[in-house]
């Protein structure tokens, strides 16, 4: 409401001062911010990541963005509508400018979005799209092969590269737009976008400074702020003293065990929002014989406290979940509620004749999730009370990517998040019967394997009415849950803080991607 | 001289090649470098022609004989993680961690000295016997809390209101234990001074020195103590012995017995823990650099561990070794200055 005001009061101003100059000249206010790490690159399609995203939401701005609930707002594209089942037609906005000057056209999207086709860690959400055909300078479709419902969704990835600027020879006799992620290209180092920032300085590791554009777009947007300076600080206690102390505004992310000293502070704020990283444990029926028995898998979802873990363990840091989409999602299926019954469980052990029990290994990092140790060592607890007994271990990331690769233990731990904001994502890479040649189930350590469900998932990929589509997909999900074929955990919870007079709850979204270009800091 | 120097770069040359050896062949226990540079969902065929690009797929003595080939010539590799050599990222990290450390053994020398010689000549007095106290519990207090604390003490601020504020003695004492913070508790701040290359210097502006004042009292904490009480007991030693007692004799001022006769041969040992002390001052860094975001070459180094990016740990290692051959290069030099009887190695006596 206050945005829309805002954006009122502003369109009110322009309409009475048609010559006003641009709003970026009461941008004044500076901020300094505090993340975790500092963007890897400044070429925004060598690595799909958070930081990546966050850094294109600043220098970038997309054809389509997220809002808060979930929904496509306009941005480059001031419309959209589908033309035929494989194709939608967008127009884009007029008189939009790049950082060095060139006015954006189809061509530059066109640019772009071959080269995110180009790009490793892109590719895969642009795999069911064929061509982007240009119409004329404004009006361009994109066309897949089969039609596809998450057209939308894919279009939040494109963010408008400058093609002028990325086309050419560097210094070095390189191609402009070359994507490499060994050693550095000319667009790991430049950038050229449409959004409210450029990047001014950087070193990496130490800061990345940026300027508000004074040629940006958007003169609706109430943004204040012209000047930011991004310090990374990987220490979580390091990065909330800076905050207590006034080194810096705004921080993300914020510790649990830091919560209640940030609420208390009278001179801070924090936002916190049930994020939508699923943590899961795969059971691996490939190792373990038992766990090929549903009842099994089962019981085991039943010994699994989630409520506790996440009441206890993560402080109330976390929402408890009993299947992969969270709430928002087409697959999400409200009435799936934890299903902790230890009786049960054992009920279920006899009758699956492991009454006895049996050993079994778990593997879990570390350092990856929030208190992943502590919740490992939880649950190992739990299953011990239906006489599974866990040999458990727990390694740093960096070692534990290739034991999860290697399937080297019979429970493993890994966190989710679906880059299409859709369920159909977790089961691709989570559920779908595991198969090198089509990367379905890349990530299935439990080797859980149903067909029909896959060929529902597949069938749903291809449904444009988002009614039916969201039907198979909570059929998906409801089978997952009564076949246990996973153990769900939670979703790990964000959370934000920033000084009193930084309005950052407006601007955050549960993709964690702060829209900084409408942040407002008040005197 | 010249042979003693030939054969330290001998030494030094046979210490670097031990540390790439070993840190090559622990480098698949660092874990999996491509995990760091992907996405989730880039699929397996990818990563296969990623790590072919990379050279991963090749045996471990291919990849290392590749990386020696190329170090003989000064390249140690390029960081995954920069995407520039690793040197180059090295000497841009190595100027932040040396002021540090230069801060640091400045705060120790200018306070170690004073007080290992006062509480060595005056062993029974109350302020003696106080340093030696604070110095046991700061020795047994982790680097790691006394940065914690002192961030929280002068960066965060703390208010006491244990006791009763509408007295004049409680409001003192609230006030005398309050403090306001305001210290800068992370980073070198932004008004650093370009020296030459890759040197930025923040000893030369009031907010860059305010950035490293805590910094350089927390690394100091641990071995500030160490070098008191290593100064009282060898002084204490020297006190005692009869060249000493024959200047008392002879009627010399106290002064000139203690601060140069007994001074001069208390260092000596000093100097030696000193150079050693100096090296592993560089790797403790490490957790003062954490704690405090200090932008140099101890962060980096832990950085690195973290994103398994193998050439900059092979090449931090191998850097790490250089100094403190050097570093004992140098003591040695120093030792034979201030005491002309020790012998050089390699020196005909």
């Amino acid at each position: 409401m206050k945005r829309f005001l805002t954006a009122l009061v502003s369109c009110a101003a322009l309409s009475t001062l048609a010559s006003a100059p641009a709003f970026a000249a009461d941008a004044n206010k500076s901020l300094k911010m505090a993340y975790d790490a500092d963007p890897v690159t400044l070429d925004i399609h060598e690595q799909l990541s958070g930081g990546t995203l966050q850094l294109s939401h600043m220098v970038f701005d997309p054809l389509i963005r997220w809002t808060k609930d979930l929904e496509f707002e306009p941005r480059l594209a001031k419309s959209w509508e589908r033309v035929d089942d494989n194709t939608m037609r967008f127009t884009l906005r007029e008189g939009v400018k790049f950082h060095s000057g060139n006015t954006l056209t189809t061509e530059d999207v066109k640019f772009t979005y071959e080269r995110l086709k180009k790009s490793q860690d892109f590719k895969a959400i642009f795999k069911p799209f064929t061509e982007l055909r240009v119409i004329d300078d404004t009006t361009f479709e994109l066309v897949t092969a089969e039609p596809y419902p998450l057209v939308l969704n894919a279009a939040t990835y494109i963010f408008p590269m400058d093609k002028a600027f990325y086309t050419g020879k560097d210094d070095n006799g390189d191609d402009k737009a070359a994507i490499s992620k060994q050693g550095s290209t000319f667009a790991s180092r430049n950038q050229s976008g449409t959004g409210p920032f450029k990047v001014t300085s950087r070193q990496q590791g130490v800061k990345v400074e940026f300027e508000r554009f004074d040629g940006y777009w958007d003169k609706e947007s109430p943004g204040n702020v012209g000047k930011i300076t991004l310090t990374p600080i990987k220490e979580n206690n390091t990065r909330v003293s800076a905050l207590l102390s006034g080194g810096v505004d705004f921080i993300a992310p914020v510790p649990p065990t830091d919560l209640d000293r940030i609420k208390r502070d009278p001179k801070t704020d924090l936002v916190t929002m049930s994020g939508t990283r699923i943590i899961l444990l795969d059971l691996n029926q490939k190792r373990v014989e038992a766990f090929k028995d549903a009842r099994v898998r089962q019981a085991v979802a039943y010994a699994v406290n989630q409520e506790g873990i996440a009441a206890k363990i993560m402080k109330g840091f976390a929402t408890p979940a009993a299947q992969l989409s969270p709430e928002g999602y087409q697959g999400h299926v409200d009435s799936l509620k934890p299903r902790f019954d230890v009786e049960k469980a054992k009920k279920l052990m006899k009758e699956a004749g492991y009454e006895d029990g049996f050993t079994v290994t778990m593997m879990t990092p570390n350092n990856r999730y929030v208190n992943d140790d502590k919740i490992a060592q939880a649950v190992a607890a739990m299953l011990s009370r239906i006489n599974i007994k866990v040999d458990l271990k727990t390694l740093p990331k960096a070692q534990y990517w290739p034991e999860f690769d290697a399937r080297a233990a019979d429970i493993m731990m890994i966190g989710w998040h679906a880059d299409t904001e859709d369920s159909a994502n977790f089961y691709e890479f989570l559920t779908m019967c595991p198969n090198a040649d089509t990367g379905a189930g890349q990530y299935n350590a439990g080797n859980y394997c149903n067909p029909e469900l896959d060929a529902l998932v597949e069938k749903a990929n291809v449904e444009t009415d988002l009614d039916k589509r969201a039907e198979m997909l909570q059929q998906v999900e409801q089978a997952l849950y009564d076949d246990a074929a996973f153990v769900p955990l939670h979703w790990q919870d964000l959370a934000w803080a920033s000084k009193k007079t930084v309005k950052i709850e407006p601007i955050l979204n549960v993709m964690n991607f702060p829209y900084m270009g409408d942040l407002v800091i008040e005197d | 001289m010249l042979a003693f120097l030939v054969q330290r770069i001998g030494q030094a040359m046979l210490v670097m090649f031990v540390i790439s050896v070993i840190a090559f062949s622990i480098q698949d226990g660092l874990g999996d470098p491509l995990q760091q540079m992907v996405g989730q969902s880039v699929s397996a065929a990818e990563r296969v022609k990623l790590r072919d690009d990379l050279g991963l797929n090749d045996s471990i003595v291919v990849q290392y004989a590749r990386f020696a080939g190329k170090a003989v010539q000064g390249d140690l590799g390029t960081s995954y993680f920069y995407g520039e050599p690793t040197l180059d990222v090295i000497m841009e990290h190595l100027p932040a961690t040396l002021e540090l450390v230069i801060a640091a053994s400045l705060m120790i020398a200018f306070l170690s000295v004073p007080i290992g010689v006062y509480a060595a000549i005056k062993p029974r007095a109350w302020l003696s016997k106080f340093f030696m106290g604070v110095s046991t519990v700061g020795i047994s207090i982790p680097v790691f809390l006394t940065a914690i604390v002192l961030i929280q003490l002068f960066s965060i601020g703390v208010t006491v209101d244990w006791f009763p504020d509408d007295t004049g003695w409680g409001q003192w004492l609230n006030g005398a234990l309050s403090t306001n913070g305001g210290m800068p508790s992370y980073g070198r701040g932004d008004d650093l001074t370009h020296l030459f290359g890759t040197w930025y210097s923040g000893f030369f502006s009031e907010n860059g020195l305010l950035h490293l004042l805590l910094p350089a009292v927390s690394l100091a904490s641990i071995m500030l103590p160490l070098f008191i009480r290593l100064i009282r007991a060898e002084m204490m030693e020297v006190l005692q012995s009869d060249y000493i007692r024959y200047a008392q004799a002879k009627g010399l001022a106290p002064r000139r017995i203690h601060f140069l006769h007994a001074l001069k041969n208390t260092m000596l040992p000093v100097i030696t823990v000193g150079g050693v002390q100096l090296g592993i001052m560089v790797a403790y860094t490490i957790l003062t650099e954490t704690v405090f975001q200090w932008p140099g070459v101890g962060l980096m180094f832990l950085e690195a561990i973290t994103r398994s990016d193998i050439p900059l740990i092979v090449a931090y290692l191998m850097v790490v070794g250089l100094v403190f051959v050097i570093t004992n290069t140098v003591v040695d030099l120093i030792y034979g200055l201030v005491n002309p009887t020790v012998k050089l190695t390699g020196k005909k006596a």
